[in-house]
């Protein structure tokens, strides 16, 4: 299975980011979500919120974030190790189409491109909406992840698979993203249902925080995204002042964790 | 239908980089300036949800078989007669409708000019036009057989009116508020609480009105099975625009068929303040196809056309997302939403209903802004004139008929929509004044 971290761009500020970038790929996790801070995300737990919330407060801007990537894939390499450094997975954007909308798509998915990102994920955009940008996203070589929920109906499901490239984030819970104990059975039949009808990889978000999590998926999903759990520990830095270094030797060590459980 | 919405080479782009379009040049002295109004059809949205190019569904996928649910319901409810027939029984006997058609005697007078009219939302029980809409909302949820219902609140008046239908009605009732509002409507909150309603303050972002509707989309994610959201204005996804605007439309009909039995005559000039835009939509929406009436939104124009000073969305505004739907808004280049500001809590609200949007691009309605000086001044000068203490809201659109009334001729007639009353405003008001009560 895959490993999937999220973390939030420019929380507590861009370079720390890339130092987060950098020791999770040293770590060896199989792609990275990087969340663009927005100020009305309504898709989002409150542990992500502040975040955003803290990063919009540092007056962080678009063209920073693309910078910061593009200053960090330029200098190590997309996927070619450079002497040295480890190869950085896979990054996508986790965006808000309000985001992607007042920039223009075409302008927004060139520059993302070019930053080095790999793809998008719109949480705002749901499929009936999305023709535009996924012929977009395509003709600009990213690919345009698209979500499944446990309120998706048969019907909408088919729509969604017919667009969607890359792999399909499916969502654990009816709800916002943020920790869960427990992951619900009905997500288990839904994944069964969803290897039936497509060749995508399946990766599972929103409630994922623990190792035990994964062993549950084992067998029905390809992959986690982890993201509050992870967002918690940088929030360390700006709200109990946690040195650096520390936290992003425990961000290290919890993909670490996490890894050796998807790679059982 | 397709959307053009961000396509490649497609003419839509932001106005400008600064976060602000261009400030119009605004002269409401000028009478004639609404062109021909045009091509506005009022049987809009089509089946996407599209009023023009704005509306639409811009949600998380989790929430999208609630709409699609809500969409059919709604047609069903709107389609059966028991229905309607329960919901006017109610606006009746529970609500006190029809409302007034005031002739504004002294006003009118005192501005020597068109004969002013007064539509009397705040005589309805709870004080404003809010109610209109949530018993609509509170008769569809029990349609639909949900037992919870949410809402969000700004200055409270959405939040009392839905507590109120929902203790008619016996549904458990979730109001979210931000912690700033709280703390400024003391009498709202004690209101709702009263009424049995759970009031939980919104503690995230600006803790304001666009928190707390962050917030309520948040429940609503997680409840949609058992909780229907009963939204405040004509804003948010497909089908709330449209299904507000039905149930405040209310408004807008008894105002049209008074002008006839009462003056023989349709108005010349039908005004109403625009926050998110419920009251106006409601009052605009009948007279969309009568070409000869006037129409005028007036924004909460705040302390000045700076970012951060005023809430008039469609004045300053871009086009962009927030809340689910494609409108103008208040943003910053980077499509990050702006804060705003208004004397009235109200109309403090960074986007619009796109039906304004569409209303605005076809020039079927003029939007222009009211500062909060010429509201306040508003505020008293009704008070001492008519023996009416208007809601702050609704004073802006009384200091644009103080405005311009004057310069129409006597035989004219303006109708404007008096969307509620002033009782909860008087604290502030007292606190600007530098008095204590």
């Amino acid at each position: 299975m895959a490993f999937m971290p999220f973390l939030t761009a420019g929380d507590p500020d861009l370079p720390t980011m890339c130092r987060l970038i950098r020791e999770r790929a040293a770590r060896g996790v199989d792609l990275i979500e990087i969340g663009f801070p927005y100020s009305d995300p309504i898709a989002d737990g409150p542990v992500i919120q502040a975040s955003y919330t803290r990063a919009l407060g540092h007056k962080l801007h678009v063209d920073d974030i693309f910078a910061a990537i593009q200053s960090l894939t330029s200098s190590i390499g997309n996927r070619q190790s450079a002497i040295g450094n480890p190869p950085l997975p896979p990054l996508v954007a986790m965006v808000s189409y309000a985001l992607i909308f007042r920039r223009g798509a075409a302008e927004f998915a060139a520059k993302a491109r070019d930053a080095g990102f790999a793809g998008l994920i719109v949480p705002d955009l749901p499929a009936d909406e999305a023709t535009d940008l996924v012929a977009i996203a395509r003709q600009h070589g990213l690919d345009l992840i698209q979500l499944i929920a446990p309120t998706t109906t048969a019907d909408r499901t088919r729509r969604i698979l017919d667009s969607a490239t890359g792999f399909l984030y499916c969502i654990s819970v009816a709800g916002t993203t943020g920790e869960r104990v427990q992951l619900p059975d009905a997500l288990k039949s839904q994944l069964r249902s969803l290897r039936q009808q497509t060749t995508l990889p399946l990766a599972v978000g929103f409630g994922v925080s623990r190792p035990e999590q994964v062993a549950e998926l084992r067998g029905l999903a390809d992959g986690v995204i982890v993201g509050s759990a992870i967002v918690r520990q940088v929030a360390a830095i700006s709200e109990r002042n946690q040195p650096v270094d520390a936290v992003v030797k425990s961000v290290g060590d919890f993909a670490a964790s996490m890894l050796a459980e998807t790679r059982l | 239908m397709n959307s053009k919405l961000g396509g490649a080479g497609l003419p839509i782009r932001p106005a400008s980089r600064c976060g602000l379009a261009a400030i119009p040049t605004i002269d409401p002295l000028e009478m004639s300036s609404t062109a021909t109004p045009s091509a506005a059809s009022a049987q809009v949205p089509d089946s996407a949800g599209q009023f023009g190019e704005f509306g639409r569904r811009f949600v998380p996928e989790t929430l999208m078989r609630a709409l699609e649910e809500l969409t059919v319901a709604y047609a069903q409810a709107k389609a059966d007669q028991t229905f309607q027939q329960n919901l006017a029984s109610l606006l009746q006997h529970y609500v006190g409708r029809p409302s007034p058609l005031y002739f504004a005697e002294r006003l009118t007078q005192h501005c020597g000019g068109a004969r002013i009219f007064l539509k009397r939302e705040d005589l309805n029980h709870t004080g404003a036009h809010k109610i209109n809409n949530a018993l609509g909302q509170a008769l569809l949820t029990l349609r639909m057989g949900k037992k919870r219902v949410i809402a969000e609140t700004g200055a409270g008046q959405h939040g009392v009116a839905t507590a109120t239908a929902c203790a008619r009605f016996g549904l458990d009732c979730v109001v979210y508020m931000g912690e700033e509002d709280i703390r400024r409507q003391k009498m709202n909150v004690f209101n709702m609480r009263t009424l049995g309603a759970e009031v939980l303050p919104v503690t995230s972002g600006s803790r304001t009105l666009r928190d707390a509707i962050n917030e309520a989309m948040r429940d609503w994610m997680a409840s949609v099975q058992t909780t229907h959201y009963i939204i405040g204005s004509v804003v948010g996804p497909h089908p709330f625009p449209m299904m507000v605007r039905d149930f405040q439309s209310v408004i807008g009909r008894e105002t049209r068929q008074q002008c006839l039995d009462q003056l023989g005559r349709l108005p010349d000039e039908v005004i109403a303040c625009v926050g998110g835009g419920s009251n106006s939509a409601g009052m605009f929406h009948p007279f969309v196809e009568d070409r000869d009436v006037r129409m005028t939104g007036i924004e909460p124009g705040g302390r000045s056309h700076r970012p951060g000073d005023h809430a008039s969305t469609l004045s300053y505004g871009v086009k962009g997302v927030l809340h689910g739907s494609y409108s103008y808004v208040l943003q910053d280049a980077d499509g990050q939403t702006q804060d705003v500001h208004s004397i009235s809590a109200g109309l403090d609200y960074p986007g619009v209903g796109p039906e304004h949007s569409y209303w605005k691009d076809t020039g079927r309605v003029q939007y222009l802004p009211v500062s909060d000086d010429e509201a306040l001044a508003a505020f008293g000068t009704l008070a001492k004139l008519e023996g009416i203490l208007p809601a702050l809201e609704s004073s802006h659109a009384i200091a644009h008929v103080l405005n311009t009334a004057g310069l129409r001729s006597k035989d004219d007639i303006i109708a404007v929509c008096l969307s509620g009353r002033g009782d909860k405003d008087v604290t502030e008001v007292a606190r600007l004044k530098g008095q204590t009560i």
